[in-house]
Order: C-alpha cells, then structure tokens, then sequence
C-alpha cells in the first residue's frame, strides 16, 4: 500500500564515501606520496644532496635543475626529496615515542589514582609549564645541535599533552559498567587495563597521534630554521627556508620547501580529521 | 468530540535510510476533542515519538513525511510554511519533551525561558508575561516562584525542571499539549506528582493533552482514551480503562500482563507474560498481520493478510482478526507455565549480613580553604540477605541503593561497617583477598548498552572469566562451556563470535547474566536490571532470573525503583531513603500494610488507574548534608518534634523492621492499598 509512494533514491555508495572520507583519502595520498619519496630519494634525486657546485650558485629553476640552486650552487630538488627524510622521521618518532610514554604515564595514573597519580600529574604540570618551543630551544641548545639531540628535546615537551588524554580516556572508561564487572569478575589489574581500558581508550588517542604528526614536522623544522635541528651540510625543509629566508630575489630557494612543508602537514590534518569520523560512532552512521 | 483540536489522517512519515526507507510511523489516524487526553502507548521503534514530532512538524532529514494528514483546529499543518508553523509551535501547540536536563537553555535564567514565547508569540507584553511566569510557576507547585524564575536551570532538581518545561508549555494557555514521555526520567513520587499536575491542567484549563509513554499505568491515570502502537501503526483504540481490563489486540493484550499490577493479588505462579521475539524489522515488514509471528493467538489468515483497523465494540477498534471475529482474550494469571512461588524460606543462616555500612564520597575542594564537601551516599545500612531468598532494595534516586550493590560486591571499599559474606568479612579485604571470593558473588549491571566491552565478541566476554578463575582451558574447553552459557539464558550458541552492537538491550541483559553466571555464583547482585528495557523485554528477563534461581538456588540482591515488580519476584523487601532503611518486611506484608510513612507514600506514588494517591509533596534533601534526625521528617505526613532524633531500626511485629517513632499510624490516615 505504501509502495505507490515515489520515494527519492538514497544516496549512493560512492557519494557517501566521498562525502565522508574524501579528504581523509586526499590527505592519505599526500602522506603516502612524501613516505615513497622520503624511502626512494637516493634514486628519485638527479645529484646527490649537498653537492656544492660554486659556479652554479642561486640559479632559477631549469630544466636541468627543476627548482633551482641555491647559495652553494647545491639541486634545490634533491635537496628536497631528502629533506622528507628527515621531516618524517622526526615528526614520526617524536610523537610515537611522545605518545608512547605519555599515555603509559596516563593510565597507571588513572588506574593507580592516590599519590602516584597526583605526582604523575604534578610532573605533567611541571613541563605544561613551560612555553613548549622555548622550552624544546633551550634543551636543544644544551644538548647541542644535531637530529638525534632535537628529536629528545622535543620529547621532553611533546609527552604532557598525551598524558593528560590518556588520564581523561581511562577514567572515563574506569567507571564503565563493564571495567566494574570485569573487576566484580576478579580479573587482574593488568588484564582490566589491557584488555578493557586501552582498547576503549586509544581511539582518541590515535586521532590526536595523527593529527599531531604534522605538528611535530612544523615545529621540528621550526627548530631548524632557528638553527638547533640538524648539522648544516644535512638537507631539512626548515634550514633550507632559514637559508633562502633573505634571498628576495632567488624566492625559489625558500618557497619550495615552504610549499613542502605545508603540503605534509595539510596532508596529515586531513588524514587525522578522517580517522578522527571514522572512529567517532555519532559521524560514522550518518 | 464535535470540535476536535487535532485530526491525524492516515500518517506516513518514513526515515530514507541507506539501506531503503524505513516506514517510521505507517497510516495513523486519531482525533484528539477539545480538552479531551489521549495516550499513545508502544515499546522503543513502534512510532510513537515520530508521530508526536510529526504532528509538531519537527522532523529532519533523512526523515520526512509522504502522506496522510494532519489538520489541528481545521488548518491543515502539512501545507503550512515554516514561519506559520512557528507561529503555532509553543503558542497553540506546545511540546514537553522526555529529558528535563537537555530541554532548558543552560545559559538562561528561568525566567528568560519563560517570557520569550509568551512575548515572542505577541500574546503578552512584557511586564504581564513577567507576572505569569511567576503564576505559572507557582501553579506547577515550585515554591517561591517570585525567586525561583531568577535562578538557572543547573540549579534546579530534574522533577522541578520538567515542571519549568510544563509551566513553558501552558505559557500561552495551548488548545493542545504534546507530552513525549515527560515522568520517564524523573522519580515514581516525581512522577505521581506531575501526573496529578497533569490532570490537574486538563480540568482546569480545558488543555488537551497527547501524552506519549510506553507505560500503561502512566497513560492510564491521566488520559481517557490510549492509541496502542505496534510496528508503526495502531493496532488498537479504546478508552483506557477498557484496554486495561479487557484488551482487544494480542499487543495490547502482552503489554497489560507482561507488568504485575500493584493492585492485584499476587498469584502463586510469579512467572509474567511475556510475548517472544521482537519487532519486526522496519526494512522487511511481515505481509500479515505485523504482530503474527509473535502472537500467540495466531490463526492461519493472519500470516497472510493485513488486518485493517475496525470495529470490535463500541467505541473500540483493533486490528486483529481473531478478536474481530468475536474471539476474546484470556485473562492473564492462570496461565500455568510453572515456576510455583515457593513460601519465603523459614528464618536460615545469613549468606550475606551487613552491618552498619557507610559510604561517603568526598568531592573535590571548590578552592584551596574551602571545606571539603561530602555526598553521603549510605549512612548506616544493616540488612541479612538468606540463602536462596530474594532481597529487593527500592527507593528514589539517591537512596544510595546503586552504591549499596557496589559497596557489597567491593567495587567501592566502604568508609564504615561490615560485610560477611559467607562468613567471611570483606568490608576490608583487599583486592587480591576478595578474588577468589567473587566466583561466588557476581553482578548484573543496570545499562546493558554499558556494561559490555563493545570490543570484545560474547564468546571472549563470556570466556574470560573461566579462563582467569581456571574453570576452564582457553580453547575449545573454553568455547563449549561459553556455548552452554548462551544456551542456558536462551541465546544461540552459535552467536559467540558477534559483538556486543550486534544485540538489542534484551539480548545484551541475557549476556550479562550469562556472564554473571559463569563462575557458578551463589549470589548475584542485580542492579536495576530490567529498567532500561520495555516492558516485554522485561518480563522476558525477570522469567529468565525466575527460573535460573529454581534451577541453580541463586540468592537475588535485587535492586530496583518499580515498585509493583519488587513485590512480584522478591521475597523480602527492604525500603532506602537518604542511604538509611526505612523498613525492611515480607514483600506481601509490606505491600499490603506498610509500617513507615515513606513506604506507604511509595506505594501509593505508583501509577495505577482509578487508585486514590497521596502525593508526596517536595523532593529528598541533597545527599551533601542529610538532615539530623530521622532523614524523612521533612516530607512526612505525621511528621512530630520526637522525629528529630533519628528513630532505631527496631522490630515492630515479627519479621518487621521499621525506623519509626510512629510505625503503623501512616496507614490508618487512609492510606489502605
């Protein structure tokens, strides 16, 4: 009896996918593109990296190089494509390991309340304290300059902010009904924290683990362009903005590693924006 | 009904879902007279609240309305433009919805919310609205209106709340109010309170009201006339009082007796009717009749042909063709499906005895020098719960009733008293002591959307503890006792690999007890276990707790609010109020014959057609600082000076505990049940 009712097509398949995931997937690609080409730079770059070549100083892009020289007569392009290297690699293993620790530190204090969480907390406070980048600067310069040395002062200041998530996730998840039936149960504290917290706890966690990645390269080659990330001759995105920072005239030499630098992290966002619908129920069904 | 407010005319509102269109609400017709009160009843996914937001025009993409009609006082509301059906919502027809906490602007003072649609609407001006929302306020019983209408919403209770919601709702005096369960969240005394305010408007105004719930009770003392829903259409239209003693549809007929009845002698078989499966699926809906393949009383036409909505008696229309054909209904009670009510065990050794129990929460300081605040959950419980007897705990929220079963299966550690389980003292046991002391006491959550890790399938869910108490090998061991489990709470065993999301509320509460039941318990400790469900999914789960007590010898800590389905399962009853107890009997005798001021309130508070209430007035006082002396006396009807000591839990006739100066005299002030 209904039948006779016209009643509009729901959308389809494809449409909704796009609609939801569309930009995640953009941002999947630009990630994905800069990972081959940070793992393929020896073979994708036509000269080696910090190739000095004096008599070809501060040329425009040609054929022969695609984004020009810069000051050192050095292939704007290979140094580029090597420049990704270093760009994941801290950004990547900063937040991982940040993450790692931060929310370890989260949940034992969740789990544990009392006096360890109070002092896991203060702790926290104490490094939140602190204006991150000056803070990651002043720990940068002590350790001295080189990748590795950055990398850990960015460590120092990156953890607070996973602990603090993390402490919120499993509280909440500690009054859930099932972590109070799984300790009615008797089940160990272990098994309730491995097996009942984390794995409700991490969605967010993931999200903001993604979404931070390109925080990490920004700052990273923040640091590098004030001159504390990597060793000179090394190729980074932020050192080689700090050098063409006063060429005005050679504005190749600093707008490609900007434009690189903005699409990685663009790139990130929208992945991080993706998992964060994908993971969230409320966004997923509709 | 020469005039009617509101003609619905074949209603059609469907969901355009990604998998096809949902028919929400499927060709419904009723017309509500001037002043008259119509309930529409029906479990969750019937239709009910998308007719109410249908007739409201409130509904949004993907849902949408195909067909049918809607004409409220002559004008026809589906052809009306947006800035014509806005002038109407609120002003000619206004809408309370369900959840008092989310309805009010947090940001906004009461008064605010009030005045905005009496001045927006144009109908009063300024000043004079100011004036009526005071009346108003005043009328739906909040006491000093002229104060309260310049406070926020969080500082209200959520009882006052809905009330706000109602005085917002007769602010321009509507010819209609659509009532979408508005007690559902609130307290049995809130409720009674409200509903009394309800009929109170209807009669004094001339308002007619829609009200929605999915409680007959609740629609049956209010509302003249009730709309029965199944699966998107009416299945059956009477007057009340009429379904309620004689349904007509086999629907109808399952939500009457799936409920005890306060008001009925209990019989000796305590096994509810409960009607199997559940609603069809809304995408492939059955070519009969949509109620056949859960019907008892099915005959072979029915599968096959739809049955329109007719005539069964006068005044009375119900979609069946069994009682179209004159057939009727049996009368519940006799049915005879077993499960005898065995006479409550003679006095027996304790398996749990609590002693002076205490539990305080301490909030966290506002500020640095502020003094520390408490919320004094339980203030001293003593209760003795005998081996395979059924203790019922009810009271009003805040009665410390859900932290009493948390403090007794040591999920909180109490500040005070003791706990013997078994012999054992456990007040004070730590974690690794009560370990192995759990296999033999267990819990069944309230939520049973919560209490699942939504990642982890049942058949790990079930396993885990077998597996961590060594009952059993992980593996294939594991695997056939999980199996047995599904199948000794009437689940498939072939479902072990689905997640907790794959179940509807009825099915997860069966998993939670089968986990509870895992370890073999002695005891098992439900909180609220069936509130969260309808009411046939409820009397499903209590025969399932029914007939695993006959089976295994389970002792039930049965927890809950409803009243009439403690005296139905429980042996013994134990009255909580402000985490004290107020009385503690025989289930039959404390039904029967209260002792304390407060139990025989509850009692009355129930809704129940054509039952004279006394409504208690006010609300508990706040947990953060009980009042000395009896904790009661603010709100008790025979309340004297002596009542400021508080009154020893003492044996007034045998078996009969009640904290009292007075017990027995509330009764005699014309109370008789």
């Amino acid at each position: 009896m209904s039948a006779s009712i016209a009643l509009p097509a729901p959308r389809s398949r494809r449409a909704r996918l796009w609609r939801r995931y569309g930009l995640a997937g953009i941002g999947a690609g630009i990630v994905l593109a800069w990972v081959l080409v940070a793992v393929f730079a020896p073979w994708l770059a036509p000269y080696p990296p910090d190739f000095v070549d004096v008599t070809n100083r501060l040329k425009p892009p040609s054929a022969l190089h695609w984004l020009g020289t810069d000051a050192l007569g050095r292939d704007c392009f290979s140094r580029l494509l090597f420049g990704a290297r270093i760009s994941l690699l801290a950004g990547i293993s900063v937040v991982a390991l940040g993450a790692a620790f931060g929310t370890l530190v989260g949940m034992v204090g969740a789990y544990a309340r009392g006096f360890v969480d109070a002092a896991l907390m203060r702790l926290t406070d104490l490094v939140l304290c602190f204006p991150p980048i000056i803070l990651a600067l002043a720990i940068a310069a002590a350790l001295g300059i080189g990748t590795t040395n950055t990398i850990i002062a960015m460590l120092v200041v990156w953890w607070p902010k996973f602990a603090r998530l993390a402490r919120a996730l499993a509280l909440v998840q500690r009054s859930q009904d099932y972590v109070e039936a799984a300790v009615v149960l008797g089940l160990k504290p272990a098994r309730i924290l491995g097996r009942h917290i984390v794995p409700n706890a991490i969605g967010p966690l993931v999200v903001l683990v993604t979404l931070d990645i390109g925080n990490a390269i920004i700052t990273f080659a923040g640091l590098s362009f004030l001159g504390l990330g990597v060793v000179p001759p090394t190729a980074e995105w932020g050192a080689m903005v700090a050098e063409g920072r006063e060429l005005v005239e050679q504005w190749w030499v600093a707008t490609f590693p900007g434009l690189a630098i903005l699409s990685i992290v663009l790139g990130f966002n929208f992945l991080g924006d993706g998992v964060r619908d994908w993971l969230d129920p409320k966004a997923r069904s509709r | 009904m020469t005039n009617p407010v509101l003609e619905v005319d074949d209603l059609r509102t469907v969901f355009l879902t990604d998998a096809g269109p949902v028919h929400a609400v499927d060709g419904v017709s009723f017309r509500i007279g001037a002043g008259e009160t119509l309930g529409i009843v029906g479990e969750s996914g019937s239709g009910k609240s998308v007719t109410a937001l249908s007739l409201m025009r409130l509904l949004e993409e993907p849902a949408r309305i195909v067909g049918g009609s809607i004409r409220f006082q002559g004008r026809d509301l589906l052809a009306m433009r947006p800035d014509e059906l806005r002038s109407l919502r609120g002003d000619r027809m206004a809408m309370v919805f369900q959840d008092p906490m989310t309805g009010l602007n947090p940001v906004i003072r009461i008064l605010r919310q009030l005045t905005e649609p009496m001045v927006g609407h144009g109908r009063f001006a300024a000043p004079e609205a100011r004036r009526r929302a005071v009346g108003l306020l005043g009328r739906m019983g909040i006491t000093a209106p002229e104060r309260s209408v310049s406070r926020f919403p969080h500082e209200f209770s959520g009882g006052m709340r809905q009330r706000v919601m109602l005085a917002m709702g007769f602010a321009n005096d509507p010819a209609l109010l659509i009532a979408d369960e508005p007690t559902t969240a609130l307290d049995v005394t809130i409720q009674a309170q409200l509903l009394d305010l309800l009929r109170q408007l209807n009669a004094e105004f001339g308002t007619a009201i829609l009200l929605i719930s999915h409680d007959l009770g609740v629609i049956g003392s209010v509302c003249q006339r009730v709309v029965v829903m199944y699966a998107g259409e009416v299945v059956e239209e009477a007057a009340t009082e009429a379904v309620l003693a004689d349904p007509r549809h086999p629907y109808a007929w399952a939500l009457v007796n799936a409920v005890p009845r306060i008001d009925q002698p209990l019989g000796a078989d305590r096994r509810l009717v409960s009607i199997e499966g559940a609603p069809p699926d809304a995408l492939n809906l059955p070519q009969g009749c949509r109620f056949a393949p859960r019907c008892p009383f099915k005959v072979e036409r029915c599968e096959r042909e739809h049955p329109p909505l007719a005539e069964v008696a006068p005044g009375r229309l119900a979609r069946c063709w069994v009682t179209q054909a004159g057939q009727v209904l049996p009368k519940a009670g006799g049915s005879g499906l077993g499960g005898v009510r065995a006479s409550p065990p003679p006095a027996i050794e304790p398996l749990l005895s609590v002693r002076g129990l205490v539990k305080h929460f301490p909030l966290p300081r506002e500020s640095l020098f502020a003094p520390r605040r408490v919320v004094h959950a339980v203030n001293g419980i003593d209760l003795d719960v005998g081996r395979g007897e059924t203790l019922g705990i009810v009271g009003e929220s805040g009665c410390g009733k859900s932290t009493l079963a948390r403090l007794v299966t040591r999920i909180h550690a109490p500040s005070a008293g003791s706990i013997v389980f078994d012999g054992q003292e456990i007040a004070e046991a730590s974690p690794a002591a009560i370990r192995p002391l759990r296999r033999r006491m267990q819990m069944v959550f309230q939520d049973p959307y919560a209490s699942l890790n939504p990642r982890m399938t049942i058949g790990d869910t079930l396993a885990e503890p077998l597996v961590a108490h060594g009952l059993a090998r992980r593996g294939a061991e594991a695997r056939e006792r999980v199996g047995g489990l599904l199948e000794m709470v009437g689940l498939n065993p072939a479902w072990v690999s689905r997640f907790p999301h794959e179940f509807s509320g009825g099915q997860r509460q069966r998993i939670s007890i089968a986990r509870a039941l895992a370890l073999e318990p002695e005891m098992i400790v439900a909180d609220e276990p069936i509130s969260a469900l309808d009411v046939n999914i409820q009397a499903q789960i209590l025969n399932l707790m029914l007939d695993l007590q006959q089976r295994m010898g389970l002792t039930y800590l049965f927890i809950a609010h409803d009243l009439a389905v403690v005296r139905h399962l429980c042996d013994r009853v134990v009255v909580l109020y402000l985490g004290r107890v107020m009385e503690s009997a025989p289930a039959e005798a404390l039904f029967a014959r209260p002792l304390h001021p407060y139990t025989g309130v509850l009692i009355s508070a129930v809704p129940t057609p054509g039952r004279v209430r006394v409504v208690l007035e006010g609300e508990p006082p706040s947990t953060l600082a009980p009042p000395q002396g009896c904790p009661f006396r603010g709100r008790c009807p025979i309340a004297q000076p002596v009542c400021e000591t508080m009154p020893p839990l003492a044996e007034a006739e045998a078996g009969r505990w009640v904290a009292c100066h007075f017990p027995g005299e509330f009764s005699h002030a014309g109370l008789g049940a």
